[in-house]
């Protein structure tokens, strides 16, 4: 499957791919209301990790054996049979948190506004490109099958 | 601290409707410019810190910053003008040389700009590059007095013809060290040379080891530092150029200041890490065309005449016969670096002040060059102020072989002319050695961008060609017919051997 892969020697922790990750997620997905108007204000899904000029930006691996699909016990968290994304149903999504607690690299976040549920990473579905790759300025962020 | 008088040369305005404090600008500005308070959710920009390289413009998500130039009204005055009163007030508060970087930014007249090409009409027939053959490809050095052919069964040339640089188009990237530039610069130039099937110049900066695989591309300098002169520096490449001027700086020397020397670029100049790499002003072991032609033939010996040597000067009032005398003593191509060239550090008042312009030093020599039969001796590569590819064809025009590009170069790579590359804090990630700040310029990308612009460049002079129904970049060269100037003295014409617009063949 095409996955999200990091090139960390040109991520330039600008953190506009956590800032566009913003917006795709909002509901009016216009930055400037995002920011400004949708109050409590969505979430990215993905983060800059940074240390001394090292950084890269983390996301979702879609791991082939995903633990937090085998962690979920609702069944919310499952695998996409399109793209092969790791999706977490929110509907379904009763906010246990054993997939925060499971995941290997930190990626799911709590979203405790209106119903707990966690906020992962879903690959923009729907998009041709996650807006993260689309918008990194340094193409530290590729989108591709390898 | 007494009170600085400099007052912030540019004004940062933020649209606060648009700002949703994101903190790009803060995370991007190496001049501290901008700030986040986090109490109440906002960035504010101080000016003074401004240096106008629009990073914080560039890559703000909403557009809300712009940047302009201060206002602030001096009282008129046509010599006092504001800078000239800056400039006052930053030495007598530092008592240093002011230092600037990138090329010439007075309003000294732009002959390119005068000048105007020609095109075929009804007598001639224009060539349509799409449909028809069109030769850009290039020869770079010494060409033979008279052909030799022995006539036998299989007649074969018997003339030895010397070493040749083969470009597919007659564009090159201009000397720029590792140091003055990033790594990821000096990658980027060299893999597009490969790619493109031209050259670029290693500057004085060595060349790094794993450059070495694009060494085919690579020119060589050799200047009087020496830095980085090794045996296989010399193998590895495709030719040598001894550098003996710099247009922005004729005269001076280089300085490399100690704290950009890191652990890479000490062993690639093979000096010690931190310590300033300091390039004297001469060579001290050449101080006439004779001592030249001894470094030139030394050279040769070492690459057992296998592949050109050039020499490179700066544009200054005598270049003409100075060019005469480095063809006589053996040189295969000469650089000639016009005033408008760039440096990563010069002072400015030698920037702005020392040389003269590269149209009219190109004129002179290859004029020179031909009143004494041996403009064929050698190539002649013009730097310093090419812009576009009309600047491009006009050069070849006036008699250069090929030119060399710098600053267009690294115009593509993403810089913006703040020429401030000597303080080593460059938002683009050029001219700089900081990993914070280098890693800004991804080669992949900066390839893709150097090639195309000499993929771009290249069909606007086979246009122009065709459009003077000329199919190959040879039959252009020194052919000053295809010129006219506009707005010059008779003077400036003579020197240039161009007529004025208007007059007939």
């Amino acid at each position: 499957m095409r996955r999200i892969y990091i090139n960390e020697d040109y991520c330039i922790g600008c953190r506009l791919c956590e800032i566009y990750c913003l917006v795709q997620h909002s509901h009016s997905q216009k930055i400037i209301k995002a920011y400004k108007e949708e109050l409590p204000r969505p979430l990215a899904r993905v983060l800059v990790e940074e240390q001394g000029y090292l950084s890269f930006a983390l996301q979702c691996r879609h791991c082939e054996d995903a633990p937090c699909i085998e962690a979920c016990i609702t069944g919310a968290i499952g695998r996409d049979s399109n793209t092969g994304a790791v999706l977490c149903d929110e509907n379904r999504c009763v906010g246990c948190w054993m997939c925060i607690m499971i995941c290997p690299f930190g990626v799911i976040n709590m979203n405790t506004e209106g119903k707990k549920v966690a906020s992962k990473c879903d690959l923009c579905y729907g998009e041709e490109e996650p807006v993260c790759v689309k918008n990194c300025p340094n193409e530290a962020l590729v989108y591709e099958e390898r | 601290m007494a009170l600085s008088l400099l007052c912030s040369e540019f004004v940062v305005e933020r649209d606060e409707q648009k700002c949703i404090a994101c903190q790009v600008c803060v995370r991007q500005c190496t001049n501290d410019v901008h700030t986040y308070d986090p109490e109440n959710d906002q960035v504010t920009s101080d000016n003074s810190p401004c240096i106008g390289c629009h990073r914080c413009v560039t890559l703000c998500p909403t557009q809300a910053i712009t940047i302009s130039r201060n206002p602030l009204y001096f009282k008129e005055n046509a010599n006092w003008t504001p800078l000239a009163i800056r400039n006052v007030f930053k030495q007598a508060e530092t008592g240093g040389v002011l230092l600037s970087g990138m090329g010439n930014d007075r309003p000294y007249p732009v002959y390119w700009d005068h000048i105007l090409l020609n095109a075929s009409q009804v007598t001639n027939p224009s060539i349509d590059p799409l449909r028809e053959p069109m030769e850009l490809r290039t020869y770079i050095g010494r060409k033979p007095d008279r052909l030799q052919i022995d006539s036998g069964k299989e007649p074969r040339l018997a003339t030895r013809l010397s070493p040749q640089l083969v470009l597919e188009t007659p564009i090159l990237f201009s000397a720029m060290s590792y140091g003055s530039i990033s790594y990821n610069a000096c990658l980027s130039l060299a893999r597009t040379a490969q790619q493109v099937g031209t050259f670029y110049n290693t500057g004085e900066g060595g060349l790094h080891p794993t450059l070495y695989q694009y060494g085919q591309s690579t020119i060589a300098q050799v200047a009087s530092g020496r830095f980085g002169v090794h045996p296989e520096y010399l193998d590895t490449v495709a030719a040598i150029e001894i550098k003996i001027g710099q247009g922005a700086k004729p005269g001076i020397g280089g300085h490399l200041p100690g704290e950009k020397v890191n652990e890479e670029i000490s062993y690639t100049r093979m000096i010690p890490t931190g310590t300033d790499a300091l390039s004297p002003a001469p060579h001290h072991d050449i101080y006439s065309i004779e001592d030249l032609r001894q470094l030139i033939y030394a050279l040769k010996e070492a690459i057992c005449y296998e592949k050109p040597v050039g020499v490179k000067i700066a544009a200054v009032h005598n270049v003409a016969p100075i060019a005469s005398g480095i063809v006589r003593a053996g040189a295969d191509f000469v650089s000639i670096d016009g005033f408008r060239g760039g440096t990563g550090a010069a002072p400015t008042v030698i920037r702005d002040n020392v040389g003269i312009p590269i149209e009219l030093a190109l004129a002179a020599v290859d004029a020179r060059l031909r009143e004494e039969g041996i403009r064929h001796k050698a190539s002649i590569l013009a730097a310093g102020g090419i812009r576009n590819s009309a600047d491009v064809i006009k050069a070849i025009a006036l008699g250069a072989d090929a030119v060399y590009i710098g600053t267009a170069a690294l115009v593509a790579l993403g810089c913006h002319l703040c020429q401030k590359c000597y303080t080593g804090k460059c938002n683009w990630g050029i001219a700089t050695q900081d990993p914070y700040l280098t890693k800004r310029l991804n080669p992949n990308i900066g390839t893709r961008r150097l090639a195309n612009l000499l993929r771009a460049w290249s069909l606007e002079l086979k246009e122009m060609l065709g459009g003077m129904g000329i199919n190959a970049i040879e039959s252009l060269r020194g052919n000053r017919e295809q010129l006219r100037g506009i707005g010059l003295t008779d003077t400036e014409l003579k020197i240039l051997g161009i007529k004025a617009a208007g007059e007939a063949w």
